[in-house]
């Protein structure tokens, strides 16, 4: 079965024909050469895929492509060309909330989502918001650190 | 018919530790040669660590990024009983665009190199564990290759299995390894003790959870060599396994590592299988094949940290000071030996804990079961024996009738005191600074002794209990005995035009920062800026074999090693053109001379160990670090939550502050998981937990808050005193944790993870004994 969807992906218009039960995850990694967009477990547990949908984090390994027809994606290769993203990717590497990296573009996403709607969240907002996305390397204090440090300030180990 | 293939795009982006930009104009000479004394400053900064931007924006390129134009992909067939007899039947295939191959297609002995070579790179007639590869695919696509192994069939003839240390000590009880330590007379220790006690502890398999699963890409070239690109922490044991494997000349395999997402052991050894199969199946298909595991899969198959048994019986005097511990130590191997024989090692040299006592025994075995081969995780067995010897030190605590901190000040290490394989502690013993550091920040006593008290008061109502817990541990760094003498480890300097020097070594970035440690420790060493230095990619073809990326080794003997060899070259250049800026020196040179590369090696200093005996100086140095855990735990579901914690560590000497509070976090939190929340159980030699959703890692909301206080007690031969961060936060946090529980309500669990359900039955059973 081949279907076409058609839907915007890091503002510009794409259009997608094959699967329309293909992942998100392989349209953006495989057909659209976006591999920023990590696959960390395939079932939607440790946010690693995670991409804005019409401003929704949504881990991309759940999403078939048939759901996205009509709408608007943005993965971290579009959050990272806007000039929201410097302060935030700086921030993140300065304060350690950054080691392997295969969960930060997903922990990315998340982050900028939540600064969206909450330009200064506190610790507990930024514990809740980033629940979705697992992280083995950092214990989390680096990321938290970061945001604190983003919003508040300077902020040190 | 082979049909061509390009690398699309540039080739792999390596990163280099620094960008090539022009450099600060305050380049001043350092001190000729020296490289303790403080030049550039690098050491003890914080510099950006080079490879943050590329991991941000999501164009860092890691294995399965990568586009090879023509390549396949690989997919494996795998056992589904604990051991059987097979046969496989491939007719499915026949005529089919994919190659197929089975144990017979091997080359030479079908074995991974490792330590004992037992390890076979496809099981030829008997599976020995659920997981095992007994067949590749490979296909022009992931999803065809999958559908192609599915085709395949497999009859089993089910031999009796042992999937756990009960049924291997009730059976076989097949040794895969075995070692002991013998200081002073244990029963003559026992015998005067105003206390003895005896217990037994035990701890699951673990996870790495890695982020980023396992993968490798083989590309076979024209002139017969084949190069592997992968997610790796040793490239050198990888082409040994290659060269072993294909019986080919050290030139005819070429290892590259990509931008690694995680390892913590878990990409130490595996990786050698998955190039072994990537390799094969690019060999038959005359073609660049792909090997990419989801996560199901590496779960399945790859290695898991050893559960363990530990037994202690323990004699103190009426005060609590060790007068005699008797441990036996048993981990459970899997399948194979691979690594197993020096996570024992260190696991035993660990087990009495960072505590001085005359008469130490200690055994160690390790037993083969009928499970995926159990192989490095951080920590390499200290975790599993320190969680025994701390817990049994709370248990003589509560004997004796002390607080934990006391117990422990009455017996914690000295500098000058002898451990049980006689090695004399150095000047940088700081257990005592450890715990004085914890309870000055903590108020650890007091409140410990309150909340015990809170807890004998305490009143049916339900609310959420309080516990503090504490921990003491130690570490040693770089490999155990006389591992280090024997791999060598050239690390090599090169210099570059402008005054730049390129550090040639096969250590790996895999999270940690190595590329910016080390590039410091040069930067410092040859009185350069930091952005003077750069990296040589971790590529066999490039870098010396300095050594693989375990055992907290890269910063003490590698950053060693690197020190003086930036510190020759610097003293060379400079010499050269006195009174010249470095620059303009190394131009000179560069201009006069020609090429400069400065080689060192692994200095002898001066530790002597016998492996047959276990006597002598075990590790070069130890890192020590203590651990305050403070928890709630919800009185009617036993659930637990880590809500502080407050982690003291002796680094010898911080490098990057930054990147040694990451290990320290990002390994207590680990620690914790594995305390409580990372349940492993095995069901019919099959872990149950074979996913995400299943297995349970620590998300922001299970971590405590974590103060991490870094203490400096330099030590042996790394820069500036520096002994290694990467395990040591491994060591305390499930203990610590443990004891928080206790605390908090009153339960001593002798098994992690601390569930609800084990700290349910361990509740009972307390209950029954009284």
């Amino acid at each position: 079965m081949s279907e076409r969807s058609t839907f915007r992906l890091n503002g510009r218009e794409v259009v997608y024909e094959g699967d329309p039960l293909a992942r998100l995850l392989d349209v953006l990694r495989e057909a659209q050469g976006l591999t920023g967009t990590k696959e960390g477990c395939g079932e939607g547990e440790c946010g690693s895929c995670s991409v804005l949908l019409e401003g929704a984090v949504v881990c991309s390994c759940l999403v078939p492509v048939l759901q996205v027809d009509g709408r608007e994606v943005l993965t971290i290769e579009g959050l990272a060309s806007d000039g929201a993203h410097g302060a935030l990717g700086e921030v993140l590497v300065r304060e350690g909330g950054v080691q392997c990296g295969a969960c930060t573009p997903g922990v990315v996403v998340t982050l900028r989502a939540l600064l969206e709607r909450d330009p200064a969240p506190s610790r507990a907002a930024v514990r809740e918001a980033l629940a979705g996305n697992l992280c083995r390397c950092t214990g989390y204090e680096g990321i938290l650190r970061a945001v604190a440090a983003l919003v508040g300030g300077e902020e040190s180990a | 018919m082979r049909e061509p293939y390009t690398m699309r795009g540039p080739p792999v982006p390596f990163l280099l530790a620094s960008p090539m930009t022009p450099l600060p104009e305050s380049d001043t000479p350092a001190p000729l040669g020296n490289a303790t004394a403080p030049a550039s400053g690098s050491v003890g900064a914080r510099p950006t660590r080079p490879d943050g931007a590329g991991k941000v924006d999501g164009s860092a390129v890691y294995v399965d990024d990568l586009a090879v134009e023509g390549a396949w992909h690989g997919a494996t067939l795998r056992s589904e009983r604990p051991r059987a007899r097979f046969t496989l039947d491939t007719s499915a295939l026949t005529d089919r665009e994919v190659v197929c191959l089975t144990a017979a297609d091997v080359p030479g002995t079908n074995r991974i190199a490792l330590i004992a070579d037992d390890w076979p790179v496809l099981a030829d007639g008997e599976a020995r564990h659920v997981g095992e590869a007994l067949a590749l695919v490979a296909a022009p696509t992931r999803a065809e290759a999958r559908a192609a192994v599915a085709e395949l069939r497999v009859a089993y003839e089910d031999l009796p299995a042992e999937v756990d240390l009960d049924d291997a000590l009730a059976g076989s009880a097949r040794e895969l390894a075995a070692c002991a330590v013998e200081h002073g007379d244990v029963v003559s220790g026992l015998a005067q003790a105003a206390h003895v006690l005896e217990a037994t502890y035990e701890t699951a398999h673990q996870e790495h959870a890695y982020i980023e699963p396992q993968g490798m890409i083989a590309v076979p070239h024209d002139d017969g060599s084949v190069e592997v690109i992968g997610s790796l922490q040793c490239p050198y044991y990888v082409h040994h396994a290659l060269v072993a494997l294909l019986g080919c000349e050290a030139e005819g395999v070429r290892v590259r590592q990509a931008v690694t997402g995680g390892g913590f052991g878990g990409k130490e050894d595996y990786p050698d299988m998955i190039a072994a199969h990537a390799v094969l199946l690019a060999a038959r298909a005359g073609r660049p094949v792909k090997v990419i595991y989801d996560r199901r899969e590496d779960m399945l198959a790859t290695t898991r940290r050893h559960p363990s048994r530990v037994r202690h019986k323990t004699g103190v005097d009426a005060d609590g000071k060790l007068l005699a511990v008797e441990i036996e130590v048993l981990l459970d191997g899997g399948a194979y030996t691979t690594l197993s024989p020096v996570v024992l090692s260190r696991a035993v040299l660990h087990a009495a804990g960072p505590y001085a006592c005359p008469n130490v025994r200690i055994r160690g075995r390790v037993l083969a079961t009928n499970t995926a081969t159990n192989g490095a995780f951080r920590g390499f067995g200290a975790p599993q024996s320190q969680f025994a010897a701390e817990r049994q030190m709370d248990r003589v605590a509560r004997e004796v009738g002390v607080d934990p901190l006391t117990i422990r000040e009455r017996n914690a290490y000295r500098p000058g005191d002898v451990t049980p394989t006689g090695q004399v502690l150095g000047a940088s013993t700081s257990a005592h600074a450890c715990l004085a550091e914890a309870e000055r920040r903590t108020g650890f006593r007091e409140r410990w002794k309150a909340l015990e008290g809170e807890r004998a008061a305490a009143r049916d109502d339900g609310r959420p209990r309080g516990g503090i817990g504490l921990s003491l541990c130690w570490h040693g760094v770089g490999f155990t005995g006389n591992g280090e003498r024997r791999m060598d480890s050239p690390v090599a300097v090169r210099l570059a035009p402008g005054g730049r020097l390129v550090v040639l070594a096969a250590s790996t970035d895999i999270g940690q920062g190595t590329q910016t440690v080390l590039a410091q420790i040069a930067a410092e060493a040859a009185g350069v800026p930091f952005e003077a230095v750069a990296l040589a990619p971790a590529d066999t073809a490039v870098v010396p074999d300095s050594g693989p990326t375990v055992a907290s080794r890269t910063v003490m003997v590698v950053g060693g090693i690197l020190a003086r060899a930036a510190a020759e070259l610097a003293r060379r250049v400079r010499e050269h053109a006195p009174g010249e800026s470095f620059a303009a020196a190394a131009d000179a040179w560069l201009a006069e001379r020609g090429e400069l590369e400065v080689v060192e090696r692994y200095a002898d200093d001066g530790t002597v160990f016998d492996e047959a005996t276990y006597r002598g100086d075990a590790y070069a140095v130890h890192g020590w670090g203590a651990d305050v855990v403070e928890v709630s735990v919800d009185p009617d579901t036993l659930v637990t939550r880590a809500e502080r914690a407050t982690l003291v560590c002796d680094v010898g000497k911080a490098i990057h502050p930054l990147l040694c509070a990451g290990q320290v976090e990002g390994g207590s939190l680990q620690a914790f998981g594995w305390g409580h929340l990372e349940a492993a159980r095995l069901r019919d030699g099959r872990l149950e937990q074979d996913s995400f959703s299943t297995y349970t890692i620590p998300t922001s909301l299970d971590a405590p808050a974590m103060e991490t206080v870094l203490l400096e007690h330099p030590g042996g031969s790394g820069p500036l005193g520096a002994k290694g961060v990467g395990e040591i936060p491994m060591d305390g946090g499930a203990p610590a944790l443990l004891a928080a529980i206790e605390n908090a309500v009153g339960i001593s669990a002798a098994r992690i993870p601390a569930t609800p359900e084990v700290l349910f039955e361990a509740r009972e059973r307390g209950a029954s004994d009284e």
